[in-house]
């Protein structure tokens, strides 16, 4: 039977987690040694010797008390920058990472490739390259945990929530979902296999591909003949969508929000909940038509929306700040 | 005093006989009783669950029971020991028995309400054992949404409804013990004379009804969302589901507090009798009490480092749950200092004391590693928090508890608990405890997720350790129940002051009288003045 | 929650665990005063949702708001507003040993709880008609999002619904009152239950005061 003790290291982040586990570790077990000795000395040296004893009390000593709550307070606060640092470096994805979007539910784990291959329960990622997840749920709350990556992250119903890492070894690494989720939820596991760059471009090119997710975006979106409304020119009875993505936007009660994943998922569904500046609530919503991975083709169709370089006339008038310019490449602009 | 005049001499439990005597009684003392019986009843629930998980765990094929079923036994497990046991085990028991006596009082300020608690209590637990008998509930006792609300197909209303009713109970708990220590004080007995056992008993208190009531609210929500569908949780009509967790944490959080501050005061009260010497920086350590009541208030948000919380958020509530530590640990500090010179006595509770501070000790500093941000991500949700908040529950809360009534068990019964036997079982119960709960540290390490009903095969050698701890801790925990019951009738007779102790409680004879006091004492002395007691020679057990 | 009150009545003896009437009269006002902080808790919990759900949603919400009949609320008010003033006068009365006039301002209070209460029955009930109760069958004609429509009208039930249920629990401490008081029970020296039920009506008084502009009028102004 094998007893292993130590999980296995393969991204970037481990051998930080590692490295702040040890601090921990070592400043407990000095504690630790401390008070259990101090215990075990006191105890044997003034062990009660006869009934009658009366030792001396005393009472209180401010420089003590001082020390030893100044001391330790500056050794956690050690634990809580170290900690905070890597947290940080943790929910900030390179802007470079490879995009996978990760869909959950009772009791599976559904991965899309950019490039459209679809996986469950088994995500293949090239090592040595950021890879970032953006997830979502949807039914329970799940959690996507890489013990030998050291990361984890909620995944929740209604939101899309990101996590990203580096891949530095290859192999076959345990996927479990850590927030319960009903009568299956330790069967909610797979595996992540990290390979070699060129093994990854063979294992892309080898399986089966439903085409790329802006490709398939751009069907739903014909589809559901959103183009209609949304024409590119900003001709449309809705905003046009060209270069939206990652923009700022002003709204019709005059707050700016930044264009991003969650906030064109909430237009999808919610269309009402932030109307543009300048134009009327007529879109309905499309909860319940578009599935959660409908969804994000959609966005990812959006995101693809690039006005050309040169292009420059014509404001639309909801988006302030955003200069859309004359888009005439979107084939959805019928 | 021999075996003849306990039983002549006019107690509280001789006062009256027959079920209407207890069952309709303003008597903290009698109370207190019920109170013991109740939760001694649902700790072997919850044990029994427990022991049920560990027997799954032994293999990683899950092939005891189904998924579902271990699902509704970590939930019930959980919902038993922290609901029905753990919040009203010190406070309501020895706290309820001692608090009137040690500050001066005939009773607590309202006794009719004290006995409203228990039958909340009772009540609030038949609604959890009709739960769990009509088939049991599998949100664990987290009750996280939607899950909860949604898509859980078990029996959720009746428990929330259980959890809901016995809120109230700890609540007048609270607030009653608030009043009786502004107001009931006898005279002389100033704030700084009382003894670190009210200190944590009041402190308590206040997280008890400032917090409760949020959990209440809560429960109301998940109850109107699951027969409504009014919509505040859920993510299809725009409700937030990590609201929930907010909301649910503000309380559960500061309740981890409700739990283990009485057991600090018990661990005051027993390090400083059987050492013979005043608590060192007994200031320090009364003030650290209403520290961690208030900024316990303040972290809740660390539960949800990796629940889509702002980074910014996350970074705030790291930072204090840091302020939280100092407190728990200058109080360690200033236990061991007690020790230095002092008169150290090895009996039953002072073991207790020691693996309290011990376990604490390794509980507390394991709560410093899931407070760091980076480290948290990778080990929250996993066995090693289990561990972590066993070792607090467990090992704090549970050595202080027996600690604590074998230090009063004379004062309650006028019996003495057998020695070596409580000595060997303190021992068997240390042991287990830490062969259960320590592989589950490396375990969480490793990356095993909590609640899981099967798991991959290199896990299981540490699965098997725990199981075997945990079954040694089972036979630890039924001796106690046997010489205590054993004692009540063949136990040595106590005495008044059988440890040579302080407290106004150990004035009085043993068992107390049902008036506790027929004159209210004045004060004089400074708490844990031995020079009072120890003179007029008294017979040390 | 009407314990609060029983505690330390029925005898106008001093209870055996307390000392002196003040020490008892003291006890019991401090008592309800921290079951008054729990219920600020109790609450909190509810005022910490409509924040959040009205600060993600304020078009929606500003528009079922709107759809609330602020009249009656105001009228609502009112009632209770006069309900605290005569619980004040039913005080004074009992300080000053007033008999007759202390049953009066009790059965005035009781009436007045009594109408708030049914003009509360009143408006649920026109919720029900225009299809405003959450669950399956809501509707409501100004959202296109029916979800966060639907959010505002569950905090508007469960919110306005708990206070209604500390108002029927206050009206059964009031005739609790009302029945001791014409007996006699409550004297210039001994007048505690009254002077605690007091605390306790113009909680919930308090607690309307806070829902009514969050519910009726916080966004008037805009239109």
């Amino acid at each position: 039977m094998k007893l292993p003790l130590f999980p296995e290291s393969a991204s970037t982040f481990a051998p930080d987690v590692d490295h702040l586990l040890f601090y921990l570790v070592g400043v407990s077990v000095f504690f630790t040694v401390l008070i259990f000795g101090a215990i075990f000395y006191f105890a044997i040296r003034y062990r009660r010797r006869s009934d009658n004893e009366l030792p001396k009390p005393i009472h209180a000593s401010l420089a003590l008390e001082i020390a030893w709550s100044v001391i330790p307070f500056g050794l956690t606060m050690i634990m809580f920058a170290w900690g905070a640092n890597i947290f940080f470096k943790e929910s900030r994805p390179p802007k470079d990472a490879m995009q996978i979007y990760v869909v959950a539910k009772q009791w599976m784990w559904k991965l899309q490739h950019m490039e459209g291959q679809r996986e469950i329960n088994e995500l293949h990622i090239p090592v040595g390259r950021p890879v970032k997840l953006t997830m979502t749920s949807e039914d329970a709350i799940h959690s996507f945990f890489v013990p030998a990556f050291r990361t984890k992250q909620d995944v929740v119903p209604g939101r899309y929530s990101t996590t990203w890492f580096t891949a530095t070894k290859p192999g076959k690494y345990h996927l479990f979902c850590a927030e319960y989720c009903g009568t299956k939820h330790s069967g909610m596991t797979g595996w992540i296999y990290a390979m070699e760059p060129q093994d990854y471009q063979a294992w892309l090119s080898g399986g089966r591909s439903f085409g790329s997710l802006a490709e398939n975006g751009e069907k739903l979106f014909q589809d559901l003949a959103c183009g209609n409304c949304h024409k590119a020119d900003g001709s449309g009875r809705c905003p046009s969508l060209v270069g939206l993505f990652g923009r700022s936007v002003q709204l019709a009660d005059g707050r700016f929000v930044n264009a991003d994943e969650a906030y064109l998922r909430e237009s999808i569904l919610q269309p009402n909940a932030k109307i543009v500046a300048g134009y009327q609530p007529l879109m309905p919503t499309f909860q319940g038509q578009v599935t959660e991975e409908g969804v994000l083709e959609l966005i990812e169709y959006i995101k693809s929306l690039v006005p050309p370089p040169a292009a420059g006339t014509g404001t639309t008038p909801a988006e302030i700040n955003v200069n859309p310019g004359v888009a005439t490449a979107t084939p959805s602009n019928r | 005093m021999n075996t003849a005049a306990i039983e002549t001499q006019e107690n509280y439990l001789n006062a009256g006989y027959g079920l209407k005597s207890w069952l309709l009684t303003k008597d903290h003392k009698r109370i207190a009783i019920l109170y013991l019986i109740t939760i001694t009843i649902f700790f072997f629930i919850g044990g029994i669950f427990a022991s049920l998980i560990r027997i799954e765990l032994l293999t990683p094929q899950g092939n005891l029971v189904s998924s579902e079923t271990y699902n509704k036994l970590f939930t019930m497990h959980g919902i038993a020991m922290i609901f029905f046991f753990l919040i009203p085990s010190i406070p309501a028991t020895l706290g309820n028995f001692f608090l009137p006596m040690m500050i001066g009082a005939r009773d607590l300020a309202f006794p009719r309400i004290n006995l409203l608690s228990w039958y909340l209590l009772v009540i609030g637990g038949a609604f959890a054992i009709f739960a769990m008998l009509a088939g049991g509930v599998d949100t664990g006792w987290t009750f996280y949404t939607p899950y909860s609300t949604t898509y859980s197909n078990s029996w959720v209303i009746a428990t929330a409804l259980g959890i809901f009713v016995s809120g109230f109970s700890s609540i007048l708990t609270g607030l009653n013990f608030i009043v009786t220590v502004h107001r009931m004080r006898a005279p002389g007995m100033t704030w700084f004379r009382l003894p670190l056992f009210v200190w944590a008993n009041y402190a308590t208190a206040v997280i008890q009804v400032l917090g409760t009531p949020v959990v209440a609210v809560t429960l109301v929500l998940v109850f109107c969302e699951r027969v409504f569908h009014i919509g505040i949780f859920d993510p299809n009509l725009g409700g937030d589901p990590v609201l929930f967790q907010h909301m649910f944490w503000f309380y559960s959080h500061p309740a981890v507090y409700i739990m283990v501050l009485p057991a600090m005061g018990v661990i005051s009260e027993i390090i400083s009798v059987f050492s013979r010497k005043p608590i060192f920086g007994y200031h320090v350590v009364a003030f650290s009490s209403m520290a961690i009541a208030v900024i316990g208030f303040l972290v809740w948000g660390h539960h949800l480092f990796v629940s889509t919380q702002s980074v910014y958020a996350g970074l705030v509530f790291s930072f204090l749950s840091y302020f939280v530590a100092i407190p728990s640990a200058v109080k360690v500090f200033n236990w061991t200092a007690t020790l230095y010179k002092g008169s150290i006595s090895f009996a039953t509770p002072m073991l207790y004391a020691f693996g309290f501070i011990g376990l604490f000790t390794i509980g507390g500093l394991t709560g410093l590693f899931v407070a760091s941000l980076g480290f948290d991500v990778h080990v929250t949700d996993t066995y090693f928090v289990v561990a972590h908040f066993h070792y607090i529950m467990v090992g704090g809360t549970i050595m202080a508890f027996l600690g604590g009534l074998h230090y009063w068990w004379p004062k309650i019964t006028g019996r003495m608990y057998p020695e070596n036997w409580a000595k060997l079982s303190a021992a068997i119960i240390f042991v287990g405890f830490n062969l259960t709960f320590f592989p589950q540290f490396i375990l969480g390490y490793m990356g095993m997720p909590r609640r899981y009903h099967n798991y991959p095969d290199e896990f299981q050698v540490l699965h098997v350790l725990s199981t075997a701890g945990a079954s040694i801790l089972a036979i630890g925990y039924l001796f106690p129940m046997v010489y205590f019951m054993w004692s009540l009738r063949y136990g040595a007779v106590a005495g008044a002051n059988p440890w040579g102790a302080t407290g106004l409680e150990w004035t009085m004879q043993s068992p107390p009288p049902v008036h506790n006091f027929d004159e209210i004492p004045v004060v004089t002395h400074e708490v844990y003045d031995y020079s009072t007691v120890v003179k007029e020679g008294v017979e040390v057990g | 929650m009407a314990e609060q009150a029983h505690a330390p009545v029925e005898s106008l003896a001093l209870r055996e665990q307390f000392n002196t009437p003040e020490q008892q009269k003291e006890s019991s006002a401090f008592g309800m005063w921290i079951f008054l902080v729990t219920e600020v808790m109790f609450f909190g919990g509810l005022f910490l949702a409509y924040t959040i759900y009205r600060n993600t949603y304020p078009v929606v919400f500003g528009m079922a708001s709107t759809s609330l009949n602020a009249v009656i609320g105001a009228l609502n008010t009112a009632v209770l507003l006069c309900s605290s003033f005569t619980m004040v006068l039913g005080v004074r009365a009992a300080q000053l040993g007033r008999r007759r006039a202390l049953v009066i301002f009790l059965i005035l209070t009781l009436l007045l709880g009594m109408v708030f209460l049914g003009v509360k029955a009143y408006e649920w009930n026109q919720k029900f008609v225009e299809h405003h109760i959450p669950g399956a069958h809501f509707h409501f004609e100004g959202a296109a999002e029916q979800g966060p429509a639907q959010l505002f009208f569950s905090l508007y039930f469960v919110m306005t619904g708990l206070h209604a249920l500390h108002m029927v629990v206050g009206a059964g401490i009031l005739s609790w009152l009302l029945y001791h008081a014409v007996r006699g029970r409550f004297t210039a020296e001994y007048m505690t239950p009254v002077d605690i039920a007091g605390l306790y009506w113009h909680f919930v008084d308090i607690i309307w005061i806070f829902l009514f502009p969050l519910l009726y009028l916080i966004d008037r102004h805009m239109r």
